[in-house]
């Protein structure tokens, strides 16, 4: 049996996103610029591609800027809105717990003579809205807080961050990354006072190499990039039309049945996390049942080594991260995991399951009768 | 590619010229390798044997630069002359080739000479003596800055008269050693450290061909380590010619070795099972010995008396040709060899998963031996099933 529980590692894409996807790169492959017919045929995808995400986002279709993923959609959003806004201010609030491709960008501002305030996070993963109240000052131009933990799932009170936010300084810039949120509820950045959205379509079932940046009207942000001037200028490059049109076609598919399959993996969820915990010396990381994503448990076990646990799960046809799984080739202790305050013995000791919406109940159940059979195993054998 | 001005090279070998008798099976082996090592490289390339040489005639175009490399990698080359083939068109056309030659190839030219001519055709015009002599003249006279030197000159120009005329001057060093295959087979333990892959090259360097046997402990190890491994592996296979990687499952056997012996003896006694299983693959593969990265004092398990443990166990020669080699020296051997880069990614190999904290130092043979008692029940079974399961990955160039 193959049971694949790396969903926010990537996802397997929908057969119909691929389909889509073959059609665009083998009959329409036209450059949406052209000015013959096949470039129309073409522009006609990107219409639909904005159309769609529009919709979904409840924004405008200008507001949607196509990117290579969500680190680009994160580079933009944090290195673009300082480039843009430092006149105003070079102060720049984000969390412990950002994903590299907002703690990097974060980590060149720093460079370039910007003050960025950390904040940190609970046990459960979660940002105090006091201390972020504290925080935000006269220079702040911009905040980015992401949505939901790519390592343990927390959510973040993004709508109460976001009010808070343009109550204190309304020239602040709030960034949201949804790379893991995305998809998994509905976002709707207006309503949440979000500036920029970052989104990732192979975490959804759609194809690697491409993402979404929203970005308000009127927000302004720098290009990165420079060149022909594609979308109005801020993402220069011929667009990846097969991608973006794979990616709108994936979003229409997670969202059409998303509360029924939502409710689907919370209760897999609950049928993990119960397994997990009935095993000794266990701990879940991250927010209880039900406030944590419903796709994400990261459990450590005391006593045997991440890896090992991975590879033997591995044996068994169980697809599972250490850690998270842009971190598995810098054996580093995952910073996220310190930051909730995982103790250091347990660092190296932690799993992450990440569910989908192909989930299967049995799948779910044959993992966990080999943990109950693996962990106690692995234990024995350890250096002395 | 580019039209490369030269259209073959000369390989010179140092100690094959010694070996007497025997002195064509070297040859044969050298011509063999650098068919293997040519194989890879863009181009059509023909090797032959003439006079007492041996020369690789470029049949298409092909790149210099990757051409070249590919034969630096050749272990009995000592060094690589390009030569430059002019049509035989008379004595003044072969001074002005001579003097463009010049001009071509050295464009600082306060330089001193001197010109080695050899005729293969004797019907040749003028003798060896008479082109020295007319050539050093020419050259002198199209480049007054330049200067003869008969004792050490910085560019000997060598001028031979074949069907064609080969021009040549440079000597692009080659890596010494031996011809691969002259010096039989050896079974390299090959482990994912620094250490190994060099000692592979060390003794494939003397002709030596090489198999190797890496010990991988699913799911202690990774599929990433095991990689890393063939990644290596061809490290060698690059000077080598084609590796036979043996990869053996060893997670039973170690745990079996946890179960029952102190722990602190535990990469001890891994090790002495590690040389057993390696023997026995040797031998089945016609081997004449084992290698392995060895050195003195580097690590517990490389101390005199854990060294004399381990080696208790075989019969067959096992070659450590680091024994002496500090960790910097064999870092350095492991650069130029691009093995360091892979060696250093940080996969877990089977031999530090269990490693004790302090592990004995100063193992004492007798208690070895005794605690090895402990395995009499199941081990030769698990040494049975490691070796029938065992996978062959021949690993190329």
């Amino acid at each position: 049996m193959e049971v694949y529980l790396d969903n926010s590692a990537t996802t397997a894409c929908f057969t119909e996103a691929a389909q889509l996807m073959h059609r665009i790169l083998c009959e329409d492959y036209g450059n949406p610029s052209s000015l013959h017919h096949k470039g129309v045929e073409a522009e006609a995808y990107l219409r639909y591609a904005d159309e769609t995400f529009a919709k979904l986002l409840k924004v405008n279709e200008k507001e949607i800027f196509f990117t290579s993923g969500g680190t680009e959609s994160d580079n933009i959003a944090v290195i673009g809105a300082a480039m843009a806004n430092h006149r105003s201010g070079r102060h720049v609030i984000t969390t412990r717990i950002e994903h590299p491709a907002v703690l990097q960008p974060m980590a060149y501002l720093e460079d370039q003579g910007f003050e960025v305030t950390y904040l940190s996070v609970n046990r459960e993963g979660r940002i105090s809205l006091d201390e972020l109240a504290d925080a935000i000052r006269p220079d702040t131009i911009l905040v980015s807080v992401m949505h939901t933990n790519n390592e343990i799932g927390s959510i973040q009170p993004i709508a109460e961050a976001g009010a808070l936010i343009k109550r204190k300084n309304p020239g602040t810039l709030f960034h949201v990354d949804a790379v893991q949120g995305f998809g998994k509820v509905r976002l709707y950045p207006k309503k949440m006072q979000v500036d920029m959205l970052s989104a990732s379509a192979h975490k959804i079932h759609g194809p690697k190499g491409v993402g979404l940046l929203y970005l308000r009207e009127g927000a302004k942000v720098s290009p990165v990039m420079y060149g022909g001037g594609q979308q109005r200028g801020l993402r220069s490059g011929t667009e990846n039309l097969p991608g973006i049109a794979g990616f709108a076609k994936a979003a229409e598919m997670v969202y059409e049945n998303l509360e029924q399959d939502v409710e689907r993996v919370y209760a897999l969820r609950e049928r993990l996390t119960d397994a997990v915990k009935s095993i000794p010396d266990v701990i879940i990381n991250g927010c209880p049942a039900r406030e944590g994503a419903a796709h994400i448990v990261s459990a450590s076990f005391r006593g045997v080594r991440s890896e090992v646990l991975l590879h033997a799960l591995e044996e068994r046809g169980i697809y599972v991260s250490a850690g998270s799984a842009c971190a598995a080739h810098k054996p580093q202790p995952s910073a996220t995991l310190k930051a909730v305050g995982v103790e250091k013995e347990l660092l190296q000791s932690t799993i992450r399951f990440s569910l989908s919406a192909f989930t299967t109940r049995e799948e779910i159940d044959y993992t966990c009768q080999n943990l109950e059979e693996i962990v106690p195993k692995l234990r024995r054998y350890t250096r002395h | 590619m580019e039209d490369s001005k030269y259209k073959s090279f000369l390989i010179k070998y140092a100690e094959i010229g010694v070996k007497g008798k025997n002195r064509y099976l070297f040859e044969e082996a050298l011509v063999k390798q650098i068919k293997y090592a040519l194989k890879k490289v863009e181009g059509e390339f023909a090797v032959r044997r003439t006079d007492g040489r041996i020369y690789v005639d470029a049949l298409s175009d092909f790149d210099f630069e990757e051409t070249a490399g590919s034969l630096q990698k050749v272990f009995g080359i000592s060094g690589i002359c390009p030569v430059v083939h002019v049509e035989d068109e008379g004595f003044e056309k072969l001074c002005e080739d001579v003097v463009r030659y010049i001009g071509d190839v050295y464009p600082d030219r306060d330089k001193t000479f001197k010109v080695a001519a050899r005729r293969a055709r004797k019907n040749y015009p003028l003798d060896s003596m008479q082109l020295n002599v007319e050539l050093g003249g020419v050259i002198l006279d199209a480049y007054p800055e330049m200067r003869v030197d008969v004792h050490q000159p910085d560019i000997l120009l060598h001028v031979e008269i074949r069907d064609k005329i080969y021009l040549y001057s440079e000597i692009i060093p080659g890596p010494g050693g031996m011809p691969v295959g002259t010096g039989g087979k050896a079974m390299l333990l090959l482990s994912g450290g620094i250490d190994s892959p060099v000692a592979g090259w060390m003794i494939a360097k003397r002709g030596v061909k090489i198999d190797a046997v890496y010990f991988h402990a699913p799911p202690y190890t990774s599929e990433r380590a095991k990689q890393k491994v063939v990644d290596l592996a061809k490290k060698v296979a690059d000077y080598a010619g084609p590796v036979w990687l043996h990869v053996v499952n060893f997670t039973d056997i170690q745990l079996y070795i946890y179960d029952k012996c102190p722990h602190d003896e535990l990469t001890i006694i891994m090790r002495r099972y590690m040389m057993r299983i390696a023997e026995h693959i040797a031998q089945e593969t016609e081997c004449l010995g084992l290698i392995t990265g060895e050195s003195i004092g580097q690590v517990a398990s490389q101390t005199m008396a854990s060294l004399a443990a381990t080696n208790e166990v075989c019969t067959m020669p096992v070659y450590r040709p680091l024994i002496g080699f500090d960790k910097m020296e064999i870092v350095d051997i492991a650069e130029k060899i691009d093995s360091y880069e892979t060696s250093i990614l940080p996969y877990e190999d089977c031999c530090t998963i269990f490693v004790a904290k302090h592990p004995v130092t100063k193992p004492n043979l007798n208690i070895i031996k005794r605690h090895e008692q402990n395995l009499q029940e199941g081990i030769d079974e698990l040494v049975e099933k490691a070796l029938s399961t065992k996978e062959v990955i021949v690993v190329q160039a």
